[in-house]
C-alpha cells in the first residue's frame, strides 16, 4: 500500500505559543506557490488556528489549547461541493484547493465542518492549510508547524493507511467530529482536554481541631451504581475525575479516607467541568 | 618588504580586484580621487589615482593629492601594510600617531573602506537552496534563524535545524533515563513574526521632518505628536541634526541627551551598547542611566542577604539542570513563567521533569503559561502579598523543625532575630498560616500542606521568570520584600544541597562556559570601558581604540520627563561591582554642565514601556526640549514626538554577528546557559535596506563624517562586515573553523564539554563550606571578607537573615530585617486612590518582545490572545476575572476601559478563571499610542497600559520601577472619552 501523509496532534503538549500559527502566516503571506496556494491575506486567516478550552475554576483550572487546520479528509465535504475539479486529492493523501480553479466557489468554505477553510476576499478564493505540500514535495520531512513547535505537539507520519489505523488504535488517537464521517488525516491525542468534563474538589479533614488538607483520600464517581472514575487526593487534598461527557447528567460522588471520614454528594455534569470547592470529610 | 614594493603591490592588487570583481570595479568608479601614500618626511611615497574607474599610479609625492596616508617611518609602514594584518599593531600605530590620514574625513573613510573592500568583496554568504533561493542566517531576540531569500525578498524564516557537521548535543542521565535536547533552535513568537516585522506597514521608509518644524524659525514644539511628517532627503535631515548638535554643543557640556531603550535588535555591532555607544561617546552626550528594571527586587533587596552583586542579586545557576533532574522531588515556581518571555529552550527540560514525576507548584496571581502547560498545584496570592505566604512557610518550618538546621547554623547569621520575628516574639504577631490567610487569601491549611511537603521533599525554588531570579513579583512595589523572602526560603532549606537550589530548568544547561565569544554587553565597537563589560575580555581580544564620553551627568531613566520639565532628576547607580555600588547617587544636572538642548532618541518604546508614560507627552510638547531627533525602524507610539525622524533598518538589512543569549560578563554572565546549544550566528545582510532606510551604524557614520569624526568612528574605514570579522577573530571560534566557512554557512554550534568537565552545581561549594568553584569571576577579590574564594560577598561572608548592608542606610522600604509590609498602593491609605478597587498586573507578554512585533502589519497582531480586532482596530487584550466581568456586565471580546488618575486605556476583555477577582492583567506590549483626544490628556486606544503605573521608586533610596499591583477601575467602554489626567498625587 502506498504511504500517505498523516499528522498527529497532542493536545496535552500545546501551550498556545502560537509558533505553528505564525509559521503558517510566515510561509504564506506574500508568497504565491503556484499549483499549491495563492498568497494568504495579511489578516484574519488562521490556516493553523488555535482553539481554547478552559476547564474548572480556581484553584483547579486548566487552560487547554488545540491546533485546528485542514484535516485533509479522505472523505472531504469540500470536495463534494467543489466544481470544475477545484479540489484534488493527491495520491499521498493531501487535499489541495486549486488557487485558480476554485475562484468564486465560496461554498467550499461553508462545506468544511471544521471551519478550516478561509475565504480570500480579495482574490475570491477559498484557502486552507496545505500540509506544506510544496515543501514536502521538495524534500522536507515535516511541515513547518512541527518544525517550529517547541513542545513536540506534532508528529508527521508518512505511512500506509493500514499502519495509520494500527497507530490510531495503539495510541488511542481521535479525530475531530468523527460523526461527520470525513475520515480526517489529522489525528488528536488527549482530545478529552478539549471536549470532556472533569469533577474536582479539595478535600479537607479535621485533625486535632485544625482543618487540614486530606491526602490520599479516594474519590469515586459513579452513575447508576456503576463506577465511572476513581482518583486519589494529593498532598493538597485535591482530586480530579476526568473524561466525563458533557451533559452526562447526575453522578454519585463518594470520598473516603481510610478509616477516617467520608463525604458524599450528588453532582450534575452539564456542559462545563466542575470544581466542587472545599469538601469536608465527616464522621 | 620594502615600502616601495609594498605600495606597488597594493596598486597591482587593486587592479586585479577591479578585473575579477565587477562590484569592486563599480566601487572604484564611484569617486575620482588621488590618494598619496608616503612617509611623513616625504622621503618616499606612491600616489594612486582613481579616475572614471581607471587606476593610475606613480612613485613619489604627488603635488596635489585629495588625501594622504602617511607613516612615521618605513618599519611602521611595512608592519601596517603587510598581510596578515595584526589589529593590535594597527591600533597602536593609529593611536600613537605612527600613521595618520589627511584630507576630507568623508573621502578618507571612503578610500579606506575601498581598500578593505578589496578583500571582503570576494567573501560569500549563504547557502544556495536551488530555484534562486539562498538560505542566510541571522540572530534575533527570538533566537537564531534561517532566512530564505529569493529575488531580494525574504520569503521564509525558520528555526535553525542542525546538520551532521554541527557539534553533537549533550546528554543528561537522570533516574535511569537519558535526556538529549532536540537538534534545532527554538524560536519565540517575535522570532517567527520577523518577516512581517521587516515588511510592516509601520516601517519608516525615508528621513522625515515634522511639517511645522523649521530649524531656523518657528519650531512649533507644542505640536509634537500632533503634526504630520513629510519625507526629506538624507542630506537635509542630517544637516539639520548636525546643525542642532553644533547649536547644543555651543551651550555647554552635556547639552545633548542620548536616550535609548533597554533593548535593541540582536547583534554585537548594531546594538545600542555598540554603534550607538561609540557615537554618543565621540559626540559627548548626557546619557540615560538605566535602572535594573527586570531585577528590581533582586538588585535592591536580595543582594543584601547574599551578595551576588555582579548578578544583580540573583544566585548562581551552574549545573542546576542536571542536579534538578537527578535529585529534586518538587519544583516550586514562584512568580515564575519561563515559557512566557524567553523562548522555549527550557520548555523541553521541564517536560523531562514532568516525565520524571517531579511534583510542581505554581505561585502566581495568574495561572501562567508554564503552569497551564505543566499542571500541578496553583496558589494565587493577592498581588503584592507573596511575602506573607513566604513568611508563613518559615513559620511552619520553624515550629515543626523542618528546615536545614546545620546549614543555618554554619553558613548563616541573624537567624535567631529572624526566628523571633517569625514566631512573633519580637512584635507579638506570629507569622503563621492563619495570619497570612488574611493577607494573601490562601487557606492556611494549603500553606501548611505546602510547607510540610517542601520540608520533606528536595525542592527547587524557581523564583522569578528565570528561576534563579529576575522579573516576576520582583518588579512590583513590594519586589524587594518578595525577592528577599526568596533568598530566605532558600537559606532555610540549605540551597546548594543536592536537589535543593534555585531554578526552574530555564538556566544552567551543561554547555561549555570556557569557549569565548563576546556578548553584546561587552560593548562591541563602542570602545566604552566603564559602562559596558568591554574591559573584561573584548577590549583585549578585539583590540580597538577606547572611547570615552567627557560628560559627567546622566539622567535616571525613570525621571526623564522630570529632568526636562523640572530641571532636576536624581537616581541611584546600577553599579553592580559591589553591594554598596547601589547607594551612590547620580543625576542631572551635574555641576557646571549645560541643560538639555536636544534629545537623540534611539527607538520609540517609551509610551509602551515607561511608567506613567503620559508624562512623556508633556515633556515632548515642552519648549524646554528645543530639538528631538528620533532614530527608529518603525512608526511606534513615541516616534512622532520628534522634529526629525531617521529611518533605521532591521537586522536583516545589514551585517552583524552575535551569539544567542550571550550578554557577556556583568549583568548576566553566561546567560547562554539558557540554551540547549550555544549557537553563534553570522547575522547576514539578507536583503537591501528597505526604502531609504540605513543601518544604525551607517546613520551614525554619516553624522560623524559631517563632524570630521568618520575615520575615528569607523577606526579607519571599517564597515559592519569588517567588525564582524574582527569579532570572529577575537573569539575562540577562529580556532575551530575558518572565517570563510562561518560566513558562508552562517552559524556555529559550540561543542559541549565532557561530562567530567561540566561546571559544578551552583552554590554547592557554599553549602559544603568549600572555596568557590563555579566559573564566574565574582565577587571581585576585594569583596571577600578574608581569603579569596571563601564565603559570600556579604559583610559577614555568610548568608545574612538580617542584612547588615542595609543597616547604614535609612530606607523604610528596606529594613535590615525583612519584616512584612502590606502593598502600598492602598485605597484605604490614599484618598486619591479610593474608587480604584482593582489591582493591575502589567507583565511582559509572550508574543511581542517588549513592543517589538506589535507594529502594524505584524502577524503577532493577529493573535487573538494579544490583540483583538473590533471595528477595524486591534485592541490590546486585558485578562479579567469572571466575577469582575459580571459585576460590570462585561463579556469576552467587549471593549473595556481601564483607568486611574494617571491614565486611561481601552483594551479588549478576555474573561477567564485564570485570574482571581480583583485582578486585571494586561501586558506592557503596545507599540501603538492612539489618544482618543488630546495627547497626554485623554484615553489611549492603543493599549499603553503602563500609563496607569506609578513612576515613583519602589523604595526611597533606589532607582526602580514598581509596575504591578497598581490600583485601577474598569468599565465597559462607552466610546465617549471624558477622562482627564489628574496631576500627580
Amino acid at each position: 500500500m502506498s504511504k500517505k501523509w498523516n499528522l498527529v496532534v497532542d493536545v496535552a503538549r500545546c501551550d498556545n505559543c502560537r509558533n505553528c500559527f505564525l509559521a503558517a502566516k510566515d510561509e504564506h503571506i506574500s508568497n504565491d506557490f503556484p499549483g499549491y496556494a495563492a498568497a494568504q491575506p495579511e489578516k484574519e486567516h488562521s490556516w493553523v488556528d488555535i482553539r481554547h478550552k478552559e476547564r474548572g475554576s480556581y484553584p483547579i483550572v486548566e487552560a487547554n489549547f488545540m491546533p485546528v487546520m485542514c484535516n485533509h479528509c479522505d472523505n472531504a465535504p469540500c470536495m463534494k461541493v467543489a466544481k470544475d475539479g477545484a479540489i484534488k486529492k493527491r495520491s499521498d493523501g493531501i487535499v489541495i484547493i486549486d488557487p485558480e480553479k476554485s475562484k468564486g466557489q465560496k461554498e467550499i468554505v461553508d462545506a468544511c465542518p471544521y471551519g478550516a477553510v478561509y475565504w480570500n476576499e480579495e482574490k475570491q478564493i477559498p484557502q486552507a492549510w496545505i500540509f506544506d505540500a510544496h515543501l514536502l514535495d521538495s524534500g522536507w520531512t515535516k511541515p513547518r508547524a512541527q518544525q517550529s513547535c517547541p513542545t513536540n505537539v506534532f508528529e508527521t507520519l508518512k505511512v500506509s493507511d493500514a499502519e495509520m489505523q494500527r497507530i490510531k488504535g495503539e495510541e488511542e488517537l481521535d479525530v475531530l467530529l468523527p460523526e461527520e464521517g470525513t475520515k480526517p488525516r489529522v489525528y488528536y491525542k488527549n482530545l478529552h482536554l478539549m471536549n470532556s468534563c472533569f469533577v474536582a474538589g479539595s478535600v479537607v479533614t479535621m485533625i486535632d481541631g485544625v482543618d487540614e488538607c486530606a491526602e490520599n483520600a479516594t474519590a469515586v464517581l459513579s452513575q447508576n451504581g456503576i463506577e465511572i472514575a476513581r482518583a486519589s487526593t494529593d498532598v493538597f487534598g485535591e482530586f480530579k475525575l476526568d473524561k466525563l461527557a458533557p451533559g452526562s447528567g447526575a453522578y454519585d460522588l463518594e470520598i473516603s479516607q481510610g478509616s477516617g471520614g467520608k463525604y458524599s454528594a450528588k453532582v450534575e455534569v452539564q456542559e462545563e467541568s466542575l470544581y466542587l470547592g472545599t469538601l469536608m470529610l465527616e464522621g | 618588504m620594502k615600502f616601495s614594493v609594498i605600495l606597488w603591490g597594493l596598486v597591482q592588487a587593486l587592479r586585479i580586484a577591479t578585473r575579477i570583481y565587477p562590484k569592486f570595479a563599480a566601487r572604484v568608479k564611484e569617486r575620482d580621487v588621488i590618494a598619496q601614500f608616503k612617509l611623513k618626511d616625504n622621503s618616499a611615497g606612491r600616489w594612486i589615482q582613481f579616475m572614471n574607474g581607471k587606476i593610475k599610479s606613480g612613485s613619489g609625492i604627488h603635488k596635489n593629492p585629495d588625501l594622504s596616508l602617511f607613516f612615521h617611518n618605513k618599519a611602521i609602514a611595512a608592519e601596517f601594510l603587510t598581510p596578515p594584518f595584526d589589529q593590535l599593531t594597527r591600533i597602536d600605530a593609529a593611536k600613537n600617531f605612527k600613521v595618520g590620514m589627511e584630507g576630507p574625513d568623508e573621502l578618507v573613510v571612503w578610500f579606506a573602506s575601498t581598500l578593505t573592500y578589496m578583500t571582503t568583496v570576494g567573501w560569500k554568504s549563504g547557502t544556495d537552496m536551488g530555484n534562486g533561493v539562498t538560505r542566510y542566517t541571522n540572530g534575533t531576540n527570538g533566537g537564531p534563524i534561517f532566512v530564505y531569500v529569493k529575488e531580494g525578498k525574504i520569503i521564509r524564516i525558520t528555526p535553525m535545524e542542525f546538520d551532521d557537521d554541527d557539534a553533537e548535543s549533550w546528554t543528561i542521565e537522570a533516574r535511569g533515563k537519558k535526556f538529549t535536547p532536540p537538534r534545532k533552535t527554538s524560536l519565540a513568537a517575535h522570532g517567527l513574526a520577523l518577516k512581517s516585522m521587516v515588511y510592516s506597514e509601520d516601517r519608516i521608509m525615508s528621513p522625515m521632518k515634522r511639517v511645522d518644524f523649521d530649524v531656523d524659525g518657528e519650531r512649533n514644539i507644542q505640536n509634537r505628536g500632533k503634526s504630520e511628517f513629510v519625507p526629506i532627503s538624507w542630506d537635509e535631515a542630517l544637516d539639520i541634526v548636525v546643525k542642532e548638535i553644533k547649536r547644543s554643543k555651543a551651550k555647554g557640556r552635556g547639552a545633548i541627551f542620548a536616550n535609548s531603550g533597554s533593548h535593541h535588535q540582536w547583534g554585537n555591532f548594531g546594538h545600542y551598547l555598540s554603534a550607538f555607544g561609540r557615537f554618543t561617546n565621540l559626540l559627548g552626550c548626557t546619557k540615560m542611566m538605566g535602572s535594573p528594571d527586570s531585577w528590581e527586587g533582586w538588585f535592591w533587596g536580595a543582594m543584601h542577604h547574599w551578595g551576588n552583586s555582579m548578578r544583580l542579586g540573583t544566585p548562581e545557576f551552574y549545573g542546576t539542570v542536571e542536579d534538578c533532574l537527578k535529585e529534586a522531588e518538587m519544583m516550586v515556581f514562584w512568580s515564575s513563567d519561563p515559557d512566557k518571555t524567553y523562548g522555549y529552550e527550557g520548555t523541553i527540560r521541564r517536560a523531562w521533569a514532568k516525565e520524571l514525576g517531579i511534583k510542581m507548584v505554581h505561585i502566581d496571581p495568574y495561572l501562567n503559561h508554564t503552569a497551564a502547560l505543566m499542571g500541578g498545584k496553583w496558589f494565587a496570592p493577592k498581588p503584592g502579598t507573596d511575602a506573607a505566604l513566604a513568611q508563613a512557610l518559615c513559620h511552619v518550618w520553624i515550629t515543626e523543625g523542618t528546615y536545614d538546621k546545620e546549614f543555618v547554623e554554619k553558613r548563616t547569621e541573624g537567624f535567631e532575630e529572624w526566628k523571633d520575628y517569625i514566631l512573633g516574639l519580637s512584635d507579638n504577631t506570629p507569622k503563621d498560616p492563619d495570619w497570612q490567610e488574611k493577607e494573601t487569601g490562601i487557606p492556611a491549611r494549603d500553606v501548611r500542606a505546602l510547607a510540610r511537603e517542601w520540608g520533606r521533599k528536595k525542592t527547587y525554588l524557581g523564583a522569578g521568570s528565570w528561576g534563579c531570579g529576575l522579573g516576576g513579583a520582583g518588579r512590583g512595589p513590594m519586589g524587594a520584600q518578595w525577592a528577599r523572602m526568596m533568598t530566605i526560603l532558600g537559606a532555610m532549606q540549605g540551597y546548594g544541597r543536592p536537589g535543593v537550589n534555585f531554578g526552574n530548568l530555564q538556566f544552567g544547561a551543561p554547555v561549555d562556559f570556557s569557549f569565548y565569544f563576546p556578548g553584546y554587553a561587552e560593548g562591541g565597537m563602542s570602545g566604552e570601558l566603564t559602562q559596558s563589560a568591554n574591559a573584561a575580555n573584548n577590549y583585549q581580544r578585539m583590540p580597538h581604540i577606547v572611547t570615552m564620553s567627557t560628560v559627567r551627568q546622566a539622567i535616571p531613566r525613570k525621571f526623564i520627563p522630570e529632568a526636562i520639565l523640572d530641571g532636576v532628576a536624581l537616581g541611584h547607580l546600577t553599579d553592580v561591582s559591589t553591594v554598596q555600588g547601589q547607594f551612590m547617587k547620580v543625576g542631572y544636572p551635574a555641576p557646571g554642565h549645560a541643560k538639555i538642548e536636544m534629545m537623540y532618541k534611539y527607538g520609540s518604546s517609551s509610551m509602551g514601556t515607561q511608567m506613567d508614560s503620559n508624562r512623556y507627552i508633556k515633556m515632548y510638547q515642552s519648549e524646554k526640549l528645543p530639538f528631538v531627533v528620533n532614530q527608529s525602524i518603525w512608526w511606534e507610539g513615541e516616534t512622532k514626538y520628534a522634529d526629525i525622524v531617521l529611518p533605521a533598518c532591521t537586522v536583516f538589512e545589514h551585517d552583524d554577528i552575535g551569539e544567542w543569549y550571550n550578554v557577556g560578563a556583568g549583568y548576566v554572565h553566561h546567560m547562554y546557559s539558557m540554551n540547549n546549544h550555544r549557537v553563534i550566528s553570522m547575522q547576514h545582510k539578507c536583503i537591501e535596506p528597505l526604502g531609504e532606510s540605513k543601518s544604525d551604524h551607517d546613520i551614525f557614520l554619516e553624522i560623524m563624517k559631517r563632524l570630521d569624526m568618520g575615520a575615528m568612528y569607523s577606526e579607519g574605514g571599517n564597515t559592519e562586515l569588517d567588525w564582524c570579522k574582527r569579532a570572529f577573530d577575537s573569539s575562540d571560534m577562529s580556532k575551530h573553523i575558518t572565517w570563510k566557512h562561518f560566513l558562508k554557512k552562517g552559524y556555529y554550534v559550540v561543542p559541549p564539554v565532557s561530562e567530567g568537565t561540566r561546571a559544578p552545581t551552583g552554590n554547592r561549594w557554599f553549602y559544603e563550606g568549600r572555596k568557590k568553584d563555579t566559573p564566574e569571576p565574582y565577587p571581585l577579590p576585594a569583596d571577600y571578607k578574608g581569603n579569596f574564594g571563601e564565603g559570600l560577598q556579604t559583610t559577614s561572608g555568610k548568608f545574612e537573615f538580617v542584612a547588615s548592608s542595609l543597616k547604614n542606610i535609612d530606607d523604610s522600604g528596606r529594613p535590615p530585617l525583612n519584616k512584612y509590609m502590606p502593598t502600598y498602593e492602598d485605597p484605604e491609605r490614599d484618598e486619591h486612590l479610593s474608587g480604584f478597587p482593582l489591582q493591575l498586573l502589567t507583565p511582559h507578554t509572550r508574543y511581542p518582545f517588549h513592543i517589538m512585533g506589535d507594529e502594524k502589519g505584524c502577524t503577532i497582531r493577529d493573535i487573538k490572545d494579544h490583540r483583538l480586532r473590533v471595528d477595524g482596530h486591534e485592541y490590546l487584550v486585558a485578562t479579567i476575572s469572571g466575577k469582575d466581568a459580571r459585576d460590570r456586565d462585561i463579556a469576552s471580546g467587549d471593549l473595556i476601559r481601564l483607568w486611574n488618575h494617571r491614565g486611561s486605556v481601552v483594551c479588549a476583555a478576555f474573561v477567564t478563571d485564570r485570574v482571581q477577582p480583583g485582578v486585571v492583567s494586561a501586558p506592557t506590549a503596545s507599540a501603538e499610542y492612539r489618544p482618543a483626544g488630546e495627547p497626554g490628556n485623554s484615553t489611549d486606544l492603543g493599549g499603553c497600559v503602563n500609563m496607569l503605573n506609578s513612576s515613583e521608586n519602589m523604595t526611597e533610596h533606589t532607582h526602580s520601577i514598581k509596575p504591578n499591583t497598581t490600583l485601577i477601575q474598569m468599565e465597559k467602554w462607552t466610546g465617549v472619552d471624558t477622562w482627564q489626567r489628574a496631576e500627580a498625587v
